[in-house]
């Protein structure tokens, strides 16, 4: 089986303290694959090594089958793997496609000598990537602050798809979130699947979960205790792996 | 109320333009009061001094714009300021003294000499700040009494006198002299005409204006449209989502704390040139907190993301207009204080009031 992102017997210490310990899993392209475990099961642990936060301390990172070194966030952003975090990492006083183009503005001359800001290209293009995504969003040079949660939550999505990522990884994307917008993000997730995108969910909702993931992996203290098929599983199973009463291999 | 009030000035696009620029109404409105209470207020010459006598303050708050939209204060603009003065002046004395190099080079050297020593001191604040965390206002107090002290010991304690009188004539001078019946001349007097005859002649738009316009224009045009101006607006709101953009947050406040200190610099070069001598920075003088009040008045926010350097301008038009207003309408000048504190305190309201308008 070939996985786009992928990791073979991955494990981080902490002093003492063995966070992730041994885990293998993986993502194929356009599937959802969702991160489950109580708090201090490792799963946010395994996500920053796999996004460049930590570096591991044994193990290997496979993209597309071939082992890759990722030790900062640069590599993992080189190599197509965006991570949105809760916090979302917008600048709120800055509008939509300033946003989508933060860091890596798009610039012309003018007079043929100074640098500038690119402004129509920056937003033809943001809206061309918006579209694609079917996200609705009023005026694109709106500031962020005036954007309603699920909104934002469509803009960071955006900003890593448009800058090719190939694997998301989503911490949370619900969970600030009121049930309208849970929604759309979750119709969002659904729609980038159709474009191909590995995803690793890690949410706490389990509705959510068996709504849009297509396996479910279960951590507990540091080890990865199950590896389901949505299909074939319950909610109960998965409650129970989680605290620590069955194990499925 | 308060969202109801919100709700019309979001409804009304000549609302909200008000709204926004409030410190741009008042400026209006305290012109047209002093233009009936003030004799004399409503006049060229009378807005050319004004502009003339602001050209440092208007420096000292542009400088503080930018490290204001990054969150940060630098309070030591005022004393870099008095630095760069009397660096520029003892160097012009020293050369002048010596006679060999032509007055030209003089204020060349001494003034470009000024500018680059004006970098230091934001090198280091900046370096303080990005690389060791240390909170802007404590790092830019620290800089505050070390470029006070070096200023005072350059100096002596006194004002660096017996300068080539070319500093004032440019510092002070006009582009345009004219006068009914002998025409137009530009950039000086007519020759052999006295000193004392100046005052007969109509003289329009100051040197400085020159200088002025240039500076603002470049600043407006780097924070409006270029990369560094929207990384500097990016840190404010975010820091965390800049460095997370792979935007290098150290290396740009660096930049920010030295841009600060060199135009500080700049302020305190021109000062040499319109007073003729190297000035340092009086202990009252209070340029920085002024620059803040503009600033803030302009409508930035001392938390950082928000602010604009034309906005800012008017913040100090504004305080400077109620200075000349008050004064020429003849009452006592404390007030001014008393009317630069309502406007911030009005300042900080109307913020909080509407916070999506900026």
């Amino acid at each position: 089986m070939s996985y786009l992102i992928e990791t073979r017997n991955i494990t981080k210490r902490f002093g003492g303290l063995v966070a992730v310990n041994n885990v293998s899993f993986g993502v194929n392209p356009g599937e959802v694959v969702a991160l489950l475990g109580d708090n201090g099961a490792g799963k946010s642990t395994l996500i920053k090594m796999i996004s460049g936060v930590y570096p591991n301390d044994g193990g290997d990172i496979l993209y597309n089958g071939e082992v890759v070194k990722i030790h900062t966030p640069m590599d993992a952003l080189a190599n197509g793997i965006e991570t949105i975090y809760q916090d979302l990492a917008l600048a709120e006083n800055l509008n939509v496609y300033s946003n989508i183009f933060l860091g890596r503005e798009k610039t012309k001359k003018r007079l043929g000598l100074f640098p500038v800001l690119d402004h129509g290209y920056m937003y033809d293009e943001s809206v061309g990537i918006l579209k694609k995504l079917d996200i609705k969003i009023p005026s694109l040079r709106n500031n962020v602050r005036t954007l309603s949660g699920g909104q934002r939550q469509a803009v960071a999505i955006s900003r890593s798809i448009y800058w090719n990522a190939k694997v998301l990884i989503m911490d949370e994307p619900t969970a600030a979130l009121g049930v309208a917008q849970q929604k759309q993000v979750l119709d969002l997730v659904n729609s980038l699947k159709g474009h191909g995108i590995a995803i690793i969910l890690i949410s706490h909702q389990m509705h959510d979960v068996f709504e849009v993931a297509d396996r479910i992996c279960v951590m507990r203290r540091g080890e990865l205790v199950g590896n389901l098929v949505k299909k074939e599983t319950t909610t109960e199973e998965i409650v129970s792996l989680i605290v620590g009463s069955e194990t499925v291999q | 109320m308060k969202g109801n009030l919100n709700l019309i000035i979001e409804e009304s696009r000549t609302l909200k333009a008000i709204a926004r620029n409030w410190a741009f109404c008042f400026l209006i409105f305290f012109i047209v009061i002093f233009s009936f209470t003030g004799k004399g207020f409503l006049s060229i010459v009378n807005f050319q001094n004004i502009i003339h006598l602001s050209v440092i303050a208007i420096f000292m708050a542009a400088a503080e714009t930018f490290v204001i939209i990054t969150g940060g204060i630098d309070l030591s603009v005022g004393f870099v300021m008095g630095l760069s003065s009397v660096t520029a002046g003892k160097i012009i004395q020293i050369l002048f003294a010596a006679g060999n190099l032509s007055v030209g080079a003089i204020l060349l050297t001494g003034s470009v000499i000024a500018l680059v020593v004006s970098l230091i001191p934001g090198l280091i604040s900046g370096i303080m700040i990005a690389r060791f965390k240390v909170p802007p206002f404590i790092a830019t107090l620290g800089m505050w009494g070390i470029t006070n002290g070096i200023a005072l010991k350059i100096c002596k304690g006194f004002p660096v006198a017996s300068l080539p009188d070319e500093l004032t004539k440019i510092g002070n001078g006009y582009t345009i002299y004219y006068k009914e019946g002998s025409g137009i001349s530009w950039f000086s007097l007519p020759a052999g005409i006295a000193n004392d005859q100046i005052r007969e002649y109509l003289r329009l738009i100051p040197i400085s204006f020159i200088l002025l316009f240039i500076v603002i224009f470049i600043l407006r045009h780097i924070l409006n449209n270029t990369t560094f101006g929207q990384h500097t607006y990016a840190i404010g709101g975010n820091e965390d989502a800049a460095i997370r953009s792979g935007i290098n947050v150290q290396k740009h406040l660096i930049k920010i704390y030295m841009l600060s200190s060199f135009i500080a610099g700049m302020a305190g070069v021109f000062n040499v040139f319109q007073t003729g001598i190297g000035n340092f920075t009086t202990f009252g003088a209070m340029y920085e907190l002024f620059a803040v009040a503009a600033v803030v008045i302009g409508g930035a926010s001392l938390l950082g993301g928000k602010g604009r350097l034309l906005a800012s301008v008017v913040g100090v038009l504004l305080i400077a207009v109620l200075e000349n207003g008050l004064l020429i309408s003849g009452v006592e000048p404390f007030y001014r204080y008393i009317a630069v504190g309502l406007l911030l305190i009005l300042a900080i309201v109307i913020d909080q009031l509407f916070p999506d308008l900026f």
